[in-house]
């Protein structure tokens, strides 16, 4: 076995445990996202989702042997942070601007 | 067998964190079941193998995000805002059967022969060094664009919150 190479293990769980697991927590995030009304809910329920698709690129890497999609992954949480960084910041200065942050009440833009 | 059994104790804490998430409405009952979503999910990246990605969970999600989320609520103090009547009440009638029918049909798409072949788990590289080789090799322009978004995102986020001096 190779340097970095990790043996296979006893991992019971075929592929597609993995995959309802993820299937769920992103059906629990989008209900999240469409059922809150608080604007920092919502970043929470988009938080849910993305983890679901991290799972999912995760064991498609492990059952496919092909490391790819771990440095996929890598890309995703990058992104996360920057979406939650400015989309935290957007919240705020909604706040600062309309002292609200529920988003039924942010209808500026209605004609 | 004590892998089966902890694949379902962390499928259990994940979705029952998830769910809690969703249901209480105070937000920072919800940041703080974010953190125990996320130590599951990085738990069940250590079951499959991928050890980077569990550290890089914890330290990014868990650590840094959760830290952010719980700022924000705390300088916003939107406790009890998410009370009154709902306006879109008739849109609820619609939910529940397309709720039902897209459960259905990824349930249905799970059960295809694409999944269902009992693949065994590969033997593939999950620590630092498979990850870091790939990172910097064949996905180095991703890597290098997904620097200047973190960059991008530093300079608007500053912009965005800085007062006007006026």
């Amino acid at each position: 076995m190779p340097a970095g190479m990790l043996p296979v293990g006893t991992s019971a769980m075929p592929l597609h445990a993995y995959l309802t697991l993820a299937a769920t927590l992103f059906a629990i995030g989008l209900f999240g996202v469409v059922t809150r009304r608080n604007t920092i809910g919502i970043l929470l329920g988009i938080e849910l989702m993305l983890n679901a698709v991290n799972i999912n690129l995760v064991a498609f890497a492990r059952f496919n042997g092909d490391p790819a999609g771990m440095v996929f992954t890598v890309f995703t949480i990058c992104i996360t942070v920057a979406e939650v960084a400015v989309g935290l910041a957007l919240v705020i200065l909604i706040f600062r601007i309309r002292r609200t942050v529920i988003a039924d009440h942010l209808d500026l833009l209605r004609g | 067998m004590g892998s089966v059994i902890a694949f379902w104790i962390l499928a259990a804490l994940v979705v029952g964190s998830a769910v809690g998430l969703v249901v209480r409405r105070n937000p920072i009952h919800g940041a703080l079941f974010l953190v125990v979503n996320l130590g599951g999910v990085a738990a069940l990246y250590l079951m499959m193998h991928a050890e980077f990605l569990a550290a890089a969970q914890v330290i990014v999600y868990a650590g840094a995000i959760a830290v952010l989320f719980v700022f924000a609520i705390m300088v916003l103090i939107p406790g009890k805002e998410e009370t009154g009547p709902d306006p879109l009440r008739a849109q609820r009638w619609l939910a529940v059967p397309l709720g039902g029918f897209l459960a259905l049909e990824i349930a249905l798409v799970l059960r295809s022969t694409v999944f269902t072949t009992s693949r065994s788990p590969a033997t593939v590289p999950g620590g630092v060094e498979a990850v870091g080789r790939l990172l910097f090799t064949d996905y180095l322009f991703p890597f290098e664009v997904t620097s200047f978004l973190l960059l991008a995102a530093l300079i608007g986020v500053m912009a965005l919150t800085k007062r006007k001096a006026s």
